[in-house]
């Protein structure tokens, strides 16, 4: 399974490194792979980032791989702009 | 300290290693030495210093000059000191009216051949011929000078046949055969040091003439690399820099650091005045031990090249010319701008790039002004394009982002993977140095789709060369620790000792499926199976391995997954805590350890420790007075995206050209066209200058004190040699434009940024300049528990604990080959240009290397109907370019390669924005693209180059 290539859509090259950061997690067990994708995503992704990401998941989360669905609960959603 | 000059005494050859003792007596003294140690050295450990002309310490004896003679109470002969080791007990003489005439007699004879020229000629002063002559007491020559080397006519008018006229086609040194005394320093020099075996002696007796290779050749066409070593080794004016023939000798010298690649030389600059004379390698420079590559001994001319700008220019808008003005105008202007933006757009639209060319302690402050006058955490630096899969890969792994060794382990070192990386190119120092271990005869892997200098050069061969197809690394890396598994050459103690076991069965389970196996990525890696095999064993059981590895690691959208697997083949075999073993990330540029040590990236605090942890943020929050913002900051090319979008609107750029070396130039362009200030800080108008509406001018390595942190995170010191041409170090700047924004700093020396650091930053604690002062250099961390530093990481157990194997699974770059794009280009570089070519292009280093040029295959060329030297168009899915094709095997079939030193080129118009899954580096090493025929510069090209003359307009003064 061949992830998006990017520059489609809005959100797309935002869509393909969420799924990028899946990919390598995936080889994980299960558990720690949701834990440790949500921790990448909060740990190097700016607020700016995640709150692109929320769009994208809020919106049904079309385009994401299953792993990065099922950690969304765990990646922090950031505050209103300051 | 400026004028502190250690002596560099030269015990005529190399210290002895063995660890047993020998006491002999010399004229009348004892002296204790170790095995091994020549008399010439033992005695000069006494402060007697043996007349000698071919023994320097920096290469093996030879015994050719017959002035080092000695007598030895019970022995006969006058044996030479410098071949002739001690002996318990023996009593030796070094001067007595036999050994005086001897010597003379030998002097006699050689400057029966010399030129009588001394005052005029450019080694006086600083010439060992004459420091012997005097030495023995030299008072006549009895020989009449009829057949000689240096009489251009003899004495009847006749052409000289012998007169071999100076050559002077090296752009940095000269060549004057007829002061030439053939003691063979520089042909040794060139084969024990530099490794290149470019020069040689021919002929026998009389007609024994040092020679660069063939008949032929001359200084600059031979295979000589510049490196300055045969030049160091000379006695004479024989070998000499042009620099000196033209001032003159220098007075004093300092001691500072080199600023090109990450090896991080030290050097003395030797100065008359503020004048720069010379750069020699320091012989007490940990990370060189006495040695240089072109760039750093004679690549500094830019440094006072006419392009440097030395006044701060402002402009409203990137399409009108630059405006001079005064620095105070400058920081105004840049301050209101920046004040605007924040106002209009809020906190976060702005942000900063850290340079890796500049002190730690000017990264540490560009890092504060984001954080502390900002007050966001945009900040990042040139590593992010680099080497930031290291920073996440070995932090991951075994705790640290950091190589474990220091250079000088290569010495023990049985077996070396070299993997993605050419250090005869890129660090070429330590490239020597591995040389000389591999011909004293440790075994070689090469990992690399080109068949690079490493593979194959002067008397060395890689056992293995493993030419994969690029974008494959983590296939062959898992199938190396798949052989090492599943054949049971693992080291299940270090393993149970050292990381945590059940996290191995995982990996171990993982590595050892079928499809993990050298025969399974056969097709996927283009490398067969009974090579991987074959290295893998190698690896495992050939005794102290050590993996070095390049950005030809790093830069993939794998990147960071190479990276762990290199470290779990390091704890899987127990390399890892000793000298001779270990990772060793060979960083590019001069500091971008440093730079990343400091807190440039968005995410992390100096000294790799998270925004989000409450602890750290109070130690910073306390010790700067602010609220520091817990979420992690934009990295580069997260900023060029907010910028297009529309929420990025300011940056502050310092000595970073990201325009030409960040991937995807359009896009880059598009980001910095939308920001509403720019201000770039830098010696030159760079490219990315061309979108500023700010330049700093910014000071060179030569103008300022601070400090440099190397590949072996060694921090060195960098002294400041002359006053800044631009009226400031580039701290200053940086603490200026702070100022302007409200920051109320007052530094007025960067040993008080070095204070801030130490109390800040745990393995930066016990750094002070006093102590850079009296050790030379240390390695961090360095704090209580290792008051010295710390040459060898990991030592008795891994920084974080137990080390942490990581599954490394395979994942295919989605910058696929196909009918449009059918070649993969890789990008790397070349020895006598650095990084995008700012400082190098404008030194005589063009004289190697004056443009970028294409290798292809020759079975790619000839159906493509290129021929070499032909003009070709090279295109991606981003852009295209045109430059010249070379043809070459060093290539695999489908595999093209260039470099990226040249802007005209632009090699990054043709790479893609994919990147590393952990930390967005770009993926430089692979573009799916096509060749064919040109016949010039592309359309893009041209407009370019338009555009590029148009910004770089100044107006002229009123």
């Amino acid at each position: 399974m061949s992830l998006n290539a990017p520059h489609e859509g809005p959100h797309a090259k935002l869509i393909y490194m969420a799924n990028q950061i899946a990919k390598f997690m995936e080889s994980k067990p299960h558990a720690e792979g949701v834990e440790l994708l949500a921790s990448h995503i909060n740990d190097f992704w700016e607020p700016r980032m995640r709150r692109h990401l929320f769009e994208v998941l809020d919106a049904g989360g079309t385009g994401l791989r299953p792993l990065v669905l099922e950690a969304a609960s765990k990646i922090k959603r950031p505050a209103l702009a300051a | 300290m400026k004028d502190f000059i250690i002596p560099d005494r030269d015990f005529g050859t190399p210290a002895a290693k063995s660890k047993q003792m020998v006491t002999l007596n010399i004229d009348g003294f004892d002296v204790t030495v170790p095995e091994g140690t020549s008399i010439m050295r033992a005695a000069a450990e006494i402060g007697i210093s043996v007349p000698k002309l071919c023994a320097t310490d920096s290469i093996d004896a030879f015994g050719s000059c017959r002035l080092c003679l000695v007598e030895i109470e019970g022995r006969n002969g006058t044996p030479a000191s410098c071949t002739t080791p001690v002996a318990a007990g023996i009593k030796v003489h070094t001067q007595n009216s036999k050994l005086k005439q001897l010597r003379r007699g030998v002097m006699e004879l050689y400057i029966s051949d010399h030129p009588l020229d001394c005052l005029t000629c450019s080694a006086n002063g600083d010439c060992e011929l004459q420091d012997m002559a005097g030495a023995v007491g030299l008072r006549d020559v009895r020989y009449e000078a009829i057949d000689t080397h240096f009489k251009v006519k003899d004495n009847s008018g006749v052409a000289n046949p012998n007169y071999i006229p100076r050559d002077d086609s090296n752009p940095y040194f000269s060549y004057d055969p007829q002061k030439c005394i053939v003691c063979s320093r520089c042909v040794r020099a060139c084969e024990e040091v530099q490794g290149t075996f470019a020069l040689t002696i021919e002929g026998r007796g009389f007609d024994s003439r040092v020679s660069f290779g063939a008949k032929t050749d001359n200084a600059l066409s031979s295979d000589c690399v510049s490196c300055g070593a045969c030049v160091q080794a000379c006695p004479t004016a024989t070998l000499q820099e042009k620099s000196v023939i033209e001032i003159g000798t220098p007075e004093r010298s300092v001691i500072t650091t080199c600023a090109y690649c990450g090896v991080g030389c030290s050097f003395k600059a030797e100065m008359r005045g503020d004048e720069l004379v010379r750069m020699v390698p320091y012989k007490h420079g940990k990370a060189n031990r006495g040695h240089s590559c072109v760039k750093g001994r004679f690549a500094y001319g830019y440094a006072s090249h006419k392009d440097r700008i030395l006044n701060p220019m402002i402009r409203d808008s990137i399409n009108d010319p630059w405006k001079e003005v005064s620095w105070t105008e400058a920081m105004d202007f840049a301050a209101a701008k920046m004040k605007g933006i924040q106002t209009k757009y809020g906190r976060q639209s702005v942000g900063v790039i850290t340079s890796s060319r500049c002190t730690n302690e000017e990264a540490y402050l560009v890092q504060k002004l984001t954080r502390a006058v900002f007050m966001n955490n945009n900040t990042d630096t040139c590593a992010r394009v680099c080497h930031s899969p290291t920073g996440y890969g070995l932090g991951q792994t075994l705790g640290t982002s950091a190589g474990t060794q220091d250079f000088d382990s290569v010495e023990h070192t049985d077996v070396a993977i070299v993997i993605g990386a050419n250090p005869a190119s890129g660090h070429p120092v330590f490239a020597s140095r591995l040389k000389k271990r591999i011909r004293q005869g440790a075994k070689l892997i090469v990992i690399d789709p080109r068949r690079t200098e490493m593979v194959e050069s002067a008397h060395i061969r890689a056992a293995h060369h493993l030419a994969l197809t690029p974008g494959t690394n983590v296939a062959i890396v898992t199938a190396l620790a798949h052989v090492i598994v599943t054949e049971g050459l693992f080291d299940a103690a270090f393993i149970q000792d050292r990381c945590d076991w059940d996290e191995f069965q995982d990996y171990a389970e993982f590595v050892s499926q079928p499809q993990n196996s050298p025969e399974a990525v056969e097709m996927l890696t283009g490398v067969k199976a009974s090579e991987v095999r074959a290295a893998a064993r190698l690896y495992a059981t050939g005794g102290n391995a050590a993996i070095y590895y390049g950005l030809g690691v790093t830069e993939h959208s794998q990147g960071s997954t190479t990276v762990i697997g290199i470290a779990n083949l390091a704890m899987m075999t127990g390399n890892i805590g000793r000298p001779g073993v270990g990772v060793n990330p060979l960083r590019g540029q001069n500091n971008v350890q440093g730079s990343c040590d400091m807190g440039s990236f968005p995410h992390e605090l100096p000294g790799y420790r998270h925004v989000k942890g409450d602890a750290v943020r109070d130690i910073f929050e306390k010790a700067w007075g602010v609220q520091i913002d817990p979420e992690p900051g934009l990295r580069i090319p997260n900023m060029l995206d907010a910028a297009v979008e529309g929420t990025f609107k300011g940056l502050y750029c310092q000595g970073e050209d990201i325009l030409q070396s960040d991937p995807d130039t359009k896009h880059v362009a598009a980001g910095l066209a939308a920001m509403e200030c720019v201000i770039v800080h830098d010696l030159f108008l760079n490219e990315t200058a061309n979108y500023a509406h700010v330049f700093f001018p910014g000071s060179t390595f030569l103008e300022k004190d601070g400090t440099f942190t190397n590949a072996e995170r060694r921090i060195n010191r960098v002294r400041k040699v002359m006053a800044p041409r631009n009226g400031y170090a580039d701290w200053e700047v940086t603490q200026m434009f702070a100022n302007a924004m409200g920051g109320n700093w007052t530094y007025t020396h960067p040993m008080q940024i070095m204070e801030e650091i130490a109390l800040t930053t745990p393995s930066f604690a016990g750094v002070t300049y006093e102590k850079l002062e009296t050790m030379g250099s240390i390695q961090w961390p360095c704090n209580e528990k290792a008051p010295e530093g710390t040459p060898l990481m990991h030592v008795d157990g891994f920084v974080r604990g137990k080390g942490k194997f990581i599954n490394t699974e395979y994942v295919a770059t989605d910058e696929k080959t196909g009918p449009r794009f059918p070649l993969l280009l890789t990008t790397g570089r070349i020895l006598s240009q650095y990084n995008v070519g700012a400082q190098t292009r404008r030194t005589p280093n063009v004289a190697w290397h004056a443009e970028d040029v294409l290798e292809i295959h020759p079975h790619d060329a000839e159906v493509r109907g290129i021929k070499d030297g032909d003009f070709v168009r090279l295109a991606s899915r981003s852009g295209n370019t045109s430059l010249r094709a070379t043809i070459t095997d060093k290539v695999n079939p489908g595999v093209v390669y260039t470099t990226f030193h040249h802007p005209d080129t632009q090699a990054n118009v043709i790479t893609t924005d994919f990147s590393d899954w952990a930390t967005n580096c770009p993926e430089y090493k692979v573009t799916a693209v096509q060749v064919s025929p040109s016949n010039g510069p592309s359309e893009w090209q041209e407009e370019y180059a338009a555009q590029a003359t148009k910004s770089r307009r100044i107006a002229a003064a009123e």
